[in-house]
């Protein structure tokens, strides 16, 4: 969950720094500048997920291998060897980060396959589910704030709002572990998983059935968190000049919110929307795992039962990579959308 | 005024800041979601410090319980009971302890953390703060949850598992705070008295201890009360995760146990309905209290509202 005074929108204005006046979105030394940054980003994570795992206490070996401190001798000096551990530092990292390059990071315990292709396996699931409920959110969100900030101090304003703040304490996967204890007996919907062998739907509908809880859980506090930001910066902007302007040209005030103030109000809260995506991942951990959804979160609270060190580590990386990745995306389509950001 | 020229510059300190306070105060007062949010933070600090008194420590044990399994709520158990037959009003009870704690304590190692590198990455202008500043990014855009795993996971079991949930959850909960008073602090370094102290000799330590973090102080209470409800969220969720302390209940463990105890199939909503809202209530009570605290202490929004 994202601390709720991050809710309030930030400056709006990207702080990469102060880009000289030009008229192009983006020059390609900052798109460089830009790249750099997420790069040294993601170095960060790597060495912290290198460092962390070497340095704890005791045999790195045997935290390493899956039957702790019971495990034979013959597999512990398989995984010295594997690991590097006899090597100074500096060579074991080289040789981390060269499997890195490969694509390599290392093999699963529980599921006997590299973590590669057992992360592979299960990122669908979680795109699907995340992104259902994102995208549902963000439109229902986006309205309810923009609604709300307009006719500030309104009935539909104090309703929203206060329903807003209640959902926000709500962690989505308290959420959804409410739902499913209170409705999975009725049979209307499965307790979880993703899909039913014995169902007589058809797949999709089947996976349909399927999302309906866990997406409703995610949901609602998404657009609860969206909501509040939106009407925010709906707040910010409702007496800026250009809307004095916009209705001293006599424009109706339908017009000049969905004209003017609309399209300036959303451009923060996009920023806030690829910020929150860390918070996302977050989410879609604990509620996969209340709802048995064959996911990335599901394989990370699978991976901690064991603990399937290796497989832990890679899902480190790529749930970090992942949310690096949509922030450097954000950082550079964001000039395009907002030219304030280009000249300031 | 003659009775203020015979006041020591102390005396006159203290009477500025009680009559700051007292103003504080009455305009919280009048703030109806902060006293709102403040009266449910009161409920719970009392219930936490009385737990002894309010329910017997015996009915946590397994071996000890003696009500009937998984029984819905009644007179003799108002919160129902789980499925080894402990009271949940019992559990929620003493969970509120734990619960609370980790939270407090994680969110004073976040605090301190997060405002001595808000402070110095502000005020070192140069390496150190572009260091500092580029520590903060990177912490605020790695996924929170994922770090405090690997971190939990990776901690020594030699230590006392409470305790490293409470600096797990500490050390990963401070980059939005360094983010705000980093802000703040570099529009203090620009007023005037910074620049008297600068030309004075005043060295670092006594800039940033004696002019930023007075002036930061206020946003960093407000802040606080909003991380508190962020850190009981993440013990709650890292317990029920399974990351917890196994041998204290906490409002998490609860949960934890509920889930993996069949809940779901026994349909038995009170052992994950009580102990779930208790969460609910102590985040939105800290939430509401906080965006209060902001709303006086931060003129900006003030105008706005």
């Amino acid at each position: 969950m994202q601390p709720a005074a991050s809710v309030r929108p930030a400056a709006n204005v990207d702080s990469g720094g102060a880009a000289p006046r030009r008229r192009r979105a983006l020059s390609p030394r900052e798109v460089g500048r830009k790249l750099l940054t997420a790069c040294a980003t993601l170095l960060f994570v790597v060495v912290i997920n290198f460092f962390l795992f070497r340095v704890i206490p005791g045999d790195p070996e045997k935290a390493f291998s899956p039957r702790g401190r019971n495990a034979d001798p013959e597999r512990l000096r398989q995984i010295r060897e594997d690991l590097g551990l006899g090597l100074p530092w500096h060579e074991q990292f080289w040789a981390y980060l060269k499997s890195l390059a490969r694509g390599d990071l290392g093999s699963s315990w529980g599921e006997r396959e590299p973590v590669v292709s057992v992360i592979a396996d299960r990122i669908w699931p979680t795109v699907l589910l995340s992104g259902t409920a994102l995208v549902i959110a963000t439109v229902v969100g986006v309205w309810l704030g923009a609604r709300a900030g307009w006719r500030h101090g309104s009935r539909f304003d104090k309703l929203s709002s206060t329903g807003a703040v209640a959902l926000y304490s709500v962690p989505e996967w308290l959420l959804g572990l409410f739902l499913v204890v209170l409705l999975a007996n009725t049979g209307l919907f499965p307790a979880g998983g993703m899909v039913d062998p014995r169902s007589t739907l058809p797949d999709a509908l089947d996976i349909a059935r399927h999302m309906i809880l866990p997406v409703v859980s995610l949901g609602v506090v998404y657009i609860a968190e969206y909501s509040l930001i939106m009407r925010s910066s709906m707040l910010d902007e409702r007496y800026a000049d250009y809307l004095t302007t916009a209705r001293a040209k006599g424009l109706r005030d339908d017009l000049v919110r969905r004209k003017h103030a609309w399209p300036n109000a959303l451009l923060p809260t996009v920023t806030l929307f690829f910020l929150s995506l860390g918070f996302v991942v977050s989410g879609a951990i604990a509620v996969e795992t209340v709802f048995s959804w064959p996911g990335l979160g599901r394989l990370t609270y699978d991976a901690l039962r064991g603990p399937d060190i290796p497989l832990l580590q890679g899902l480190f990386l790529v749930f970090s990579a992942g949310v690096i990745l949509m922030n450097l995306v954000a950082d550079l389509v964001y000039p395009f959308i907002d030219p304030r950001v280009r000249r300031s | 005024m003659t009775a203020t020229r015979a006041l020591t510059p102390r005396a006159i300190a203290r009477a500025r800041r009680r009559a700051a306070v007292g103003a504080f105060w009455r305009q919280f007062r009048r703030d109806r979601e902060g006293m709102v949010g403040l009266s449910i933070m009161v409920l719970f600090a009392f219930v936490a410090l009385a737990a002894p008194l309010l329910a017997d420590a015996d009915g946590l044990s397994v071996t000890r319980a003696t009500g009937p399994v998984l029984a819905p709520p009644s007179l003799d158990y108002p919160f129902g009971t789980d499925n080894a037959g402990r009271s949940v009003l019992t559990m929620v009870i003493w969970g509120s302890r734990i619960s609370l704690l980790v939270g407090l304590c994680a969110t004073v190692i976040a605090m301190v953390i997060g405002t001595l590198i808000g402070i110095s990455s502000g005020h070192f202008r140069g390496p150190t703060g572009g260091i500092l500043d580029r520590l903060t990014e990177w912490f605020l855009v790695i996924p929170y949850l994922p770090l405090a795993i690997v971190l939990a996971i990776v901690f020594p079991p030699t230590v006392p598992r409470i305790v490293a949930v409470i600096i797990v959850i500490g050390v990963t909960g401070w980059s939005s705070t360094a983010r705000l008073i980093r802000a703040q602090t570099l529009s203090i370094e620009e007023r005037p008295y910074l620049e008297r102290a600068r030309a004075l000799g005043a060295g670092h330590w006594h800039q940033m201890s004696r002019h930023v973090l007075p002036n930061v102080m206020p946003l960093v209470l407000a802040h606080t009360t909003l991380t508190v409800s962020v850190a009981i969220l993440a013990e709650t969720t890292l317990s029920f995760l399974g990351l917890g302390d196994p041998l204290r209940v906490s409002w998490g463990r609860i949960l934890d146990q509920a889930y993996s105890g069949a809940v779901i199939s026994t349909g038995s909503w009170w052992w994950v309905g009580f102990p779930g809202l208790c969460v609910v209530l102590v985040v939105l009570g800290f939430n509401l209290c906080g965006r209060a605290l902001e709303r006086i202490l931060d003129p900006r929004l003030r105008e706005r509202a």
